[in-house]
């Protein structure tokens, strides 16, 4: 092997950084996104470098994404590999650079949202977890779960309107839209509830108060603080 | 027909059904003449009546423009751009290839997996990864590998096409060379040898392409009328022994009378 100039790919688990990963997962309405902005108002209060990583951020795929849903052209093939190819970007700039500089990522949605999205559109399980192998492994992956009633009631109130993808009608399970979103999500938190061991995620009882549920996540992600994370880092923009 | 082969995983919701048309990949490295052979082919075979698809790199509808405004910026991840390609492969494999090979096109591919495969290795992406990743594709019909024999012959001819050197091309990305041209050479070495890596790996038909065009593309058209003669061939034995071979397959092979071609002149 005369591979001189580069590193080789290293993998789920085995990336060593100083930084700290905590991620969000659950299903649409499980109130993860309300959690992580509390838990990042506290982090910052209490000093530390921190920030923020949002799912279908790539400034390189966005237009690309945005336009395939508006056009509906996806196949749940293509769905699951533009979206690892914007967690791809979200990794190589804007997670990987702030955990070595020893930053605290905080990450709403990560590789588990795909893996539930894509095995619930028919994707192969084994497949999609070889497809994200490069990500890092979080220090914490929490997964906030409601029961699927719960979780569609407050997606109902909040939103006017389901969109395409997000309601699974592009499975043709249903010509209805709620009673598609009813079967799609019921699919992904049947493989959330799978990845709880296989992955190790902390579930949070989500039907619990915000309050309540806030403490926990306090409590656990305390666990892994150090006052060393405070001092400054410096990033590149 | 033939039944569907993929390389590892099948495409989820696609029906695994025998299709009759004919998957032909031309592979090489940057500047190899693939496109040039590639139209070639493709008048050759519409000329002896076969319709043709013909694909490539970047020309999908969901992931082409997005690819290419990326590659504009230069701020392209490894990992990202592998992922990229890979869903423009994938989007072209089911929206372009998969539907023409089930109507009885050939179709003809401007690169295929190979070349993904190479440049992902070549940036220290895990080659056991990639391959998964891509094991999604459809185990062509025949891979025609076109094969030089320098690498400095290859900048000759990216130079003499007019373009010049493109920045990943060149593999400006991965430091190799103080210039485009000391950095292509190094960068298209280590594509040439992954492509040796692969040519036992996936049975490439390789092809010297340091000769001249005109003793290229015979050799190609040979390998081509390989493939696509096949079927026709076995499927006509019981019918050989009462009928001259020539009025065999009609419908494929139609025979242009002079009419025909004088219409032809006209319209064009």
């Amino acid at each position: 092997m005369t591979r001189v100039t580069i590193a080789q790919m290293i993998s789920y688990g085995h990336h060593r950084y100083p930084g700290r990963l905590f991620v969000v997962e659950g299903t649409d309405g499980s109130g993860k996104s309300t959690q992580l902005a509390l838990l990042y108002q506290w982090l910052k209060a209490e000093g530390y470098p921190v920030f923020f990583s949002e799912w279908n951020s790539s400034p390189l795929v966005k237009d690309t994404t945005r336009r395939a849903k508006r056009r509906r052209l996806f196949t749940p093939t293509t769905f699951s590999l533009l979206h690892a190819t914007d967690f791809a970007d979200r990794t190589e700039r804007n997670i990987i650079p702030p955990l070595k500089a020893g930053a605290i990522v905080l990450a709403d949605r990560y590789i588990y949202t795909a893996f539930a999205r894509d095995v619930a559109r028919g994707c192969d399980r084994a497949w999609v977890r070889e497809v994200y192998k490069f990500a890092v492994k979080p220090t914490v992956g929490f997964f906030f779960r409601a029961p699927l009633d719960v979780a569609i009631d407050r997606i109902a109130s909040a939103r006017p309107t389901l969109k395409y993808y997000e309601a699974g009608m592009d499975m043709e399970w249903s010509d209805d839209e709620e009673e598609s979103f009813k079967l799609f999500q019921g699919k992904i938190l049947d493989e959330y509830d799978h990845m709880v061991s296989e992955f190790g995620l902390t579930q949070i009882d989500a039907t619990q108060s915000i309050r309540v549920q806030q403490r926990q996540m306090r409590e656990i992600v305390g666990r892994f603080l150090k006052e060393k994370l405070k001092e400054k880092v410096v990033l590149p923009k | 027909m033939k039944d569907i082969k993929f390389y590892g995983t099948a495409l989820p919701g696609l029906e695994i059904e025998p299709y009759s048309g004919k998957l032909i990949v031309i592979e090489g490295t940057d500047g190899v003449g693939r496109s040039t052979h590639v139209a070639l082919l493709r008048t050759w075979l519409e000329s002896s009546g076969h319709a043709v698809l013909d694909t490539g790199m970047t020309r999908s509808v969901l992931a082409g423009r997005g690819i290419k405004n990326a590659r504009e910026g230069h701020t392209l991840g490894r990992l990202t751009m592998q992922l990229y390609y890979a869903t423009d492969f994938a989007d072209r494999l089911e929206n372009q290839m998969m539907p023409a090979l089930r109507a009885g096109f050939v179709v003809l591919t401007d690169r295929y997996i190979y070349s993904a495969i190479a440049r992902a290795v070549v940036r220290g992406a895990d080659p056991e990864w990639i391959r998964s990743i891509y094991g999604m594709a459809v185990v062509p019909d025949a891979i025609l590998y076109l094969r030089v024999r320098s690498t400095e012959e290859l900048a000759g001819r990216v130079l003499g096409s007019g373009s010049g050197f493109d920045y990943w091309e060149s593999g400006m990305d991965l430091g190799l060379g103080n210039d485009y041209y000391d950095s292509f050479v190094a960068y298209q070495k280590q594509l040439l040898r992954e492509f040796d890596r692969m040519s036992g790996e996936y049975g490439f038909h390789v092809i010297d392409a340091s000769r001249p065009v005109r003793r290229v593309a015979a050799e190609l058209r040979r390998a081509v009328a390989k493939v696509i003669e096949e079927e026709p061939l076995t499927a006509a034995k019981e019918i050989t022994k009462t009928e001259p071979p020539e009025k065999i397959k009609p419908s494929v092979t139609p025979t242009v009378k002079e009419s025909d071609t004088a219409e032809k002149v006209k319209s064009a």
